[in-house]
């Protein structure tokens, strides 16, 4: 399990779970869960482009996240967002289905792409992955601050002169760069519920920013390396694994809160009535 | 005459069985999410609607594996993800992201096994494909008068509880106030999507039931703000996207490179975001119109210090 082609794919699907972790909770705080689904999921057309034309795949799938991404902003300063997110995807995914149905022997490397062939990481794919992946955390950090203001008191970081169109679009792209370097190898599905899944969990364990970053990298790591070990095991396709362990990680995290505060609030009863007397 | 009619429409357009079930469905569908698409976007629903019909699909490939009609495992699985989406979303909008964003991973990491499962068993890869970008040339001809009842009651529904519907969706509290009972509107509401999704889903495509979905319903809404009239607009816009794209896709049979046909879904998306973009520009002329016979900016008529203003406009 850890011969051979397999030391690749630990070493991507670590630096993706970090990336993912990182990224994610901010998605999740910011509440653009569908902008997260939309632009992994519509670069896959750009990647069905590359490969029509005989380029790069990752340059491919890059120029549609990154066009997704201003698209995305571009579309919602004249409108809703949510609909803006889904034209911007339909479009994304039509001109895919387009670019599809010129290249006769590309049926295979759809499941690749939506579903991830995190078993078999080709090494020259790891160095790129490595750069893009650290320019994501550089950009995240550098926007730490205004981040987190716009999305938990937009009114207060408006006052201090940050303009929430501009961090929303380089939010935005931040997500762009992370599905380039991510999708290639773990596919939109994988890295959309490694975004969410346990960010959510970490979110409702603790309201610290920092520990919640840390804690989402955490259950990331964990969710990826468990769902490669039996994904090898069984051979089962390794999206399934860790699509629903995302899930059942942050209904174990809402069950463990909910018993929390029923104890908690058992907890004050008991007290009310000795501080009464 | 005739030869307008030929460049037009390609030969044997009207005579083709597969091109004739397209029109008749894509038409039914089209009506059916422009109606149900209208609170879509009033609620900003939009994820929950485009997440209902990739989740959708892992029950298509469930029922792929299981030999039983795709329809019913698109609808079976789209109710129970509306419904647990609703359980988990409770009331908060960011929860409600989440919640989508959780089901609709789930979701496809069950289409991931079901289509792996459907690829080991058929040995054929073509089965993602189909099941993910679906085609409105390959509907079943024995399937329609389902889809036509399905869609019927759909449309039922949404009219029978429309004012509920509108008064909960613009206005909760207002709502809640006049005993609305807003909860359960929400679920109905909800499920009610999921069908509609589901059904467009399984004919047309994931993709192609978005772009329904949110695109005329958004187009409409720019052009006119009755809900009621805004139905009819997008089923409208809907059906001419639809039958604009069918046109087209039959047509590219005959462009270069020649004896291959591009995908209907591709125009059917590109016409819908040609109509939205339409949409804005004849409503930002409307507006501009507007005020041009005001006689004024919007922003110098609402500060109300230039009385002069309104006595040219009288």
């Amino acid at each position: 399990m850890f011969s051979g082609f397999m030391v690749n794919t630990w070493i991507a699907a670590t630096m993706v779970a970090v990336i993912a972790g990182v990224v994610g909770f901010f998605v999740v705080l910011r509440g653009s869960a569908f902008a997260a689904h939309a632009i992994p999921h519509g670069s896959f057309g750009g990647a069905a482009g590359a490969v029509l034309i005989g380029a790069n795949t990752i340059l491919g799938l890059g120029i549609f996240a990154v066009g997704g991404a201003l698209g995305i902003g571009w579309l919602s300063r004249r409108g809703r967002h949510d609909v803006a997110t889904a034209l911007a995807l339909v479009l994304m995914l039509g001109l895919g289905a387009l670019f599809l149905s010129f290249s006769v022997e590309y049926a295979a490397a759809v499941y690749s792409l939506l579903f991830g062939e995190v078993l078999g990481v080709p090494a020259d794919e790891l160095l790129p992955m490595a750069g893009l992946g650290l320019a994501c955390v550089v950009a995240v950090a550098v926007m730490y601050r205004p981040l987190l203001l716009t999305s938990i008191t937009p009114e207060v970081a408006e006052a201090r002169g940050v303009r929430p169109g501009r961090i929303e679009t380089g939010f935005l792209l931040v997500v762009a760069l992370a599905s380039t370097m991510t999708v290639p190898v773990v596919g939109v599905l994988l890295m959309f519920s490694l975004m969410i899944g346990p960010a959510a969990t970490a979110r409702s364990f603790t309201s610290s920013p920092l520990r919640a970053i840390g804690l989402s990298v955490a259950i990331a790591l964990a969710i990826v390396w468990f769902g490669i070990a039996i994904a090898y095991l069984t051979n089962y396709p390794v999206g399934f694994f860790v699509g629903t362990l995302g899930a059942v990680s942050y209904g174990c995290a809402r069950i463990w809160t909910a018993r929390r505060r029923t104890r908690t609030v058992a907890v004050v009863t008991e007290a009310v009535p000795l501080a009464a007397r | 005459m005739s030869q307008v009619l030929t460049t037009l429409f390609a030969p044997g357009f009207f005579a083709n069985g597969p091109v004739r079930a397209a029109v008749v469905v894509g038409a039914v569908v089209a009506l059916v999410t422009g109606a149900v698409g209208v609170f879509t976007v009033i609620r900003s629903q939009a994820f929950a609607g485009h997440a209902l019909g990739e989740v959708g699909s892992a029950g298509g490939s469930l029922a792929f594996l299981s030999g039983t009609n795709p329809l019913w495992g698109y609808m079976g699985i789209a109710v129970v993800a509306a419904g647990l989406m609703e359980v988990l979303g409770l009331h908060r909008p960011r929860a409600r992201d989440v919640a989508t964003g959780l089901v609709l991973g789930a979701g496809l990491g069950f289409a991931a096994l079901f289509l792996y499962l459907d690829t080991v068993s058929s040995s054929t890869t073509g089965v993602t494909v189909t099941i993910l970008f679906g085609s409105l040339f390959t509907i079943s001809q024995p399937m329609l008068p389902s889809i036509v009842a399905l869609s019927a009651i759909v449309l039922v529904v949404i009219a029978s509880c429309y004012r509920m519907l509108l008064l909960s969706s613009l206005s909760p509290e207002l709502a809640a106030v006049r005993g609305v009972p807003v909860r359960v509107v929400a679920i109905a509401y909800l499920a009610i999507m999921a069908v509609a999704v589901s059904l467009a889903a399984e004919t047309i495509g994931t993709i192609l039931a978005t772009a329904l979905l949110v695109g005329p319903p958004a187009a409409a809404l720019r052009l006119t703000k009755r809900p009621g009239g805004a139905m009819v607009v997008a089923g409208l816009i809907g059906v001419a996207a639809v039958w604009i794209g069918i046109v087209l896709a039959y047509d590219s049979f005959y462009w270069p490179p020649v004896d291959h046909g591009w995908p209907v879904s591709f125009f059917v998306v590109a016409m819908v975001f040609v109509f939205y973009l339409g949409a804005g520009v004849v409503a930002a002329a409307g507006r501009a119109r507007r005020n041009r016979r005001m006689g004024t900016l919007p922003a110098m008529g609402e500060s109300g210090c230039e009385p002069h203003v309104d006595a040219d406009a009288a």
